[in-house]
C-alpha cells in the first residue's frame, strides 16, 4: 500500500534567523516568517536582492537552523532532529536546484542523476539507474545521459540537475534561481521541464527568482522585502508558456 | 558502476581520477618512499644478520667459564686495618667443577640445542725454524660440530680429530709452510708437548682466528694442558642467537657457573649495531612522515577544490559519516597504490644491488635476504600512514557546512 503523501509539503511558524548573534553587529534577517505550501503547488519566490530568499530557502531546505519558530516537511517538525536525521529528511523529502548546476564533473549525466539515491542506499543497482534514466527522459536528455556532466550545454547540464533534485522522489523541490545563468530560451526549457514535473507528479516546488517573466509562470507568487513577506497570493493570470 | 562497489568507494575512486596528475604524482612519491624504507631495511638487516653469521661462525653464542679467583683478604676481628689496595689474582687456568653434571644441566635448559665441552689454553705451535704462538683448543668432534661449523669451513683434508691429528687455519699453514700430512708440534708454558699430524685446514674467513686457533682432540688437549679430566670451558649453541644473554642468564642462574653470551662479550658491535638500526628507523620515521605530509597536502587541497561538490553531496542527503570515509578511502588507496609500486621499486634496487655490490672473487658482499614479509608490513604501513594523512582533511571536509560550501 502506498502511504498517502500529507496535504501540507511545508509549514513554518514564526521563522526567524539572525547573523552574528551575540556580537555587536548581530542582524536579523528574517523576522518571524510563516508560510505554507500545499501539496503540488507551484510557488514563485521574489524579492530585491538582500531581502532573505537565500537565506528562507536554507532553512527550509534544512541546510541552515533557524534561531526562533519551526519549520514542518510534510507535517514532520525538524527543530529535534540531528544532524544525520536532518540529512536523512533532506535526502528523502527534499529536492535542490541552484543557479548553478553543481554536477559532479567525474561523473556522467546518468550517474550524476543516480548519486542521491546511491547515496541513500550505499551500492548501485538496476532500479536505481532506470529510475535515472526516466528522469533524464523526463528531462529530455536521453541522447546526452552517458555524457560527461562537462561535456553537455549550460541548459542541459540544469535539466540534469533538475533529475538529480527528483531523483528521490521528493515532496519539494527547491530551485534558487535556477535559469539565472540562462540565456532565455535555455531558461524557459527549465521552467518547462519544472512545470512539467509539478503537473504530471504532484512534486511542489518553492522556486525563487528575480524575472518577473518567470514568477508569471507559477501558481503562486510570494514576494518577501527586507526578511518579511508583504505580498501571498495566487497568481491568477498565469502563463503556461513562455 | 560495479554493483558491488559501494558509494563511498565509486565517489573515492572518481574524485581521484578526475585529479589523476596529482593522484599519480602522491602516489609516485609514496612509491619512491617505501622504496627507499624496503631497499634499506633489507639491506641492513642483511648486513647484519652477515655480521651475526660470521661472527657466530667461530664463537659459541654462549660460553660457560669457571668463575674468576678473586682475592679474599683475611681480618682477625673487627678491629683489623684494610689494606687500601688489594693485589688481584692471577688466573690459572681451571676446570669447571663437576662439568658433565653442568653439561647434562644445561642441555635441559630450553632454547638450548648443543652443548660441548673445551679444554683452552696457550701454546706454542714449531714446524722447522717456524714459532707460532696459538691457542689451542681442544674438542670432542661430534659434539663441537653441532655447536661450531667447523667441518663446514674446511677447506683442504677432512675433519676428525684423533689422538694424534690436530686442524690448522689456512694463515698459519702458510705461516709455518704446513700442508696436509705434515706433522707439527705443540707446546706449552707447563713444558708439554705433543707431535701432531695436520689433517685438516680451515678457514672461517676472518684472519685472525685463521692465525690462531688450532683444533686437537680434548684428552690431547687435557694432557698438554695440564688439565686432565677437566675442561676449560662448555661452548653452547641455541637456536635464538638474539636470546643468549637470557639463556645465559638463566643458565647462570641454574649452575652456578659463570656464562658468556656473545651478545655480552661483542657489546661494542651490538651498540653499533643498535646504531644503525636507530639510524635506519630514524630515517624510515622522516620518510613515512614526508608521504604522509604529501597525502595530506593533496587531501586538503583536493577538499578545497571540491568544496562546492561536497556541499552538494551533503545537500542530497550524503551523510558526514560517508564525507569521512570518501576522503579516508582516498588516503588509504593512495598509501596502498605507492607501497605496491614502491616494493616493486625497492625490489628491483635489491636486485640490481645484489648484481652489484660483489667482492673480487665475483661472490657477493653480502647475502640480502628479500623478505616477503617486509613487502606486506610496507605495504599494511603505507596504507595505515595514508589512512591516517587523510583524517584532518577528511574530518574537515565532513564538516564543511553545506550552505558555505555551496555559495563558496
Amino acid at each position: 500500500m502506498v502511504e498517502a503523501k500529507p496535504a501540507e509539503t511545508l509549514r513554518l511558524e514564526g521563522v526567524r534567523k539572525s547573523y552574528g548573534v551575540g556580537t555587536p553587529v548581530e542582524m536579523e534577517v528574517l523576522h518571524g516568517i510563516d508560510l505554507i505550501l500545499q501539496r503540488g503547488e507551484f510557488a514563485a519566490l521574489i524579492g530585491p536582492s538582500g531581502s532573505g530568499k537565500s537565506t528562507l530557502l536554507n532553512l527550509i531546505g534544512l541546510l541552515d537552523q533557524p534561531n526562533a519558530g519551526r519549520i514542518f516537511i510534510e507535517g514532520r517538525e525538524t527543530s529535534r532532529l540531528d544532524d544525520a536525521g536532518l540529512t536523512r529528511l533532506r535526502g528523502g523529502s527534499i529536492g535542490f536546484v541552484f543557479q548553478y548546476h553543481y554536477l559532479l564533473p567525474a561523473f556522467t549525466a546518468l550517474e550524476n542523476v543516480m548519486m542521491p539515491i546511491l547515496a541513500a542506499r550505499g551500492r548501485p543497482d538496476d532500479e536505481m539507474r532506470e529510475t535515472a534514466a526516466a528522469l533524464l527522459d523526463k528531462v529530455g536528455l536521453t541522447p546526452w545521459r552517458d555524457h560527461r556532466a562537462t561535456d553537455i550545454s549550460g541548459g542541459q547540464q540544469q535539466r540534469v540537475a533538475i533529475a538529480r533534485a527528483l531523483a528521490m522522489n521528493p515532496a519539494l523541490v527547491l530551485a534558487d534561481e535556477p535559469s539565472g545563468n540562462l540565456d532565455t530560451k535555455s531558461a524557459d526549457s527549465v521552467f518547462d521541464v519544472m512545470r512539467n514535473v509539478n503537473e504530471t507528479s504532484g512534486t511542489t516546488f518553492l522556486i525563487v527568482t528575480h524575472d518577473p517573466r518567470l514568477a508569471q509562470r507559477c501558481d503562486r507568487i510570494i514576494e518577501l522585502v527586507d526578511g518579511r513577506i508583504v505580498s501571498d497570493k495566487p497568481n491568477v493570470n498565469v502563463l503556461r508558456r513562455g | 558502476m560495479n554493483r558491488l562497489t559501494p558509494f563511498e568507494w565509486i565517489a573515492a575512486f572518481r574524485f581521484m581520477r578526475e585529479g589523476l596528475i596529482q593522484t599519480l604524482l602522491i602516489v609516485l612519491g609514496v612509491a619512491l618512499g617505501v622504496a627507499v624504507i624496503v631497499f634499506m631495511s633489507a639491506l641492513l638487516s642483511g648486513l647484519q644478520a652477515n655480521i651475526v653469521r660470521r661472527t657466530l661462525n667461530y664463537m659459541a653464542p654462549i660460553v660457560i667459564v669457571p668463575p674468576d679467583q678473586v682475592a679474599r683478604p683475611l681480618r682477625a676481628g673487627e678491629a683489623a686495618q684494610v689494606a687500601a689496595q688489594v693485589q688481584p689474582r692471577s688466573q690459572q687456568l681451571r676446570s669447571i667443577d663437576q662439568w658433565q653434571k653442568v653439561r647434562t644441566q644445561v642441555e635441559q635448559v630450553p632454547g638450548v640445542i648443543a652443548v660441548t665441552p673445551v679444554v683452552s689454553g696457550p701454546g706454542f705451535a714449531l714446524r722447522g725454524d717456524a714459532n707460532k704462538a696459538v691457542t689451542i683448543t681442544g674438542i670432542e668432534p661430534e659434539s663441537y660440530f653441532r655447536v661450531i661449523a667447523l667441518a663446514e669451513k674446511i677447506v683442504s683434508g677432512r675433519f676428525s680429530v684423533g689422538t694424534s691429528d690436530i686442524i690448522i687455519g689456512i694463515e698459519l699453514a702458510k705461516d709455518l709452510g704446513a700442508n696436509i700430512g705434515d706433522k707439527l708440534r705443540l707446546t706449552t708454558a707447563t713444558g708439554a708437548a705433543a707431535t701432531l699430524t695436520v689433517i685438516g685446514i680451515f678457514d672461517f674467513g676472518n684472519k685472525g682466528v685463521n692465525q690462531r686457533n688450532v683444533y686437537i682432540g680434548l684428552r690431547v688437549a687435557q694432557n698438554l694442558l695440564d688439565l686432565v679430566g677437566g675442561v676449560s670451558s662448555i661452548e653452547i649453541k641455541v637456536s635464538e642467537p638474539f636470546a643468549a644473554e637470557q639463556i645465559a642468564q638463566t643458565i647462570q642462574a641454574g649452575t652456578g657457573q659463570q656464562a658468556d653470551s656473545w651478545i655480552k662479550t661483542n657489546a661494542q658491535f651490538f651498540t653499533a649495531m643498535a646504531a644503525q638500526t636507530l639510524s635506519n628507523t630514524v630515517i624510515r620515521f622522516f620518510v613515512g612522515l614526508t608521504a604522509a605530509l604529501g597525502i595530506a597536502s593533496v587531501l586538503v587541497v583536493s577538499v578545497v577544490q571540491k568544496s562546492k561538490e561536497i556541499g552538494i553531496l551533503r545537500a542530497m542527503g550524503t551523510s558526514r559519516e560517508q564525507v569521512l570515509r570518501l576522503f579516508l578511502i582516498q588516503g588509504g588507496v593512495m598509501g596502498l597504490a605507492g607501497s605496491v609500486v614502491g616494493s616493486a621499486l625497492g625490489w628491483a634496487f635489491l636486485l640490481s644491488w645484489r648484481g652489484m655490490a660483489k667482492n673480487p672473487d665475483g661472490t657477493p658482499l653480502f647475502i640480502v635476504e628479500i623478505e616477503p614479509m617486509l613487502f606486506v608490513i610496507a605495504a599494511a604501513g603505507a596504507t595505515l600512514v595514508g589512512i591516517l594523512a587523510a583524517v584532518v582533511p577528511a574530518r574537515r571536509a565532513a564538516r564543511l557546512d553545506p550552505v558555505v560550501a555551496i555559495r563558496g
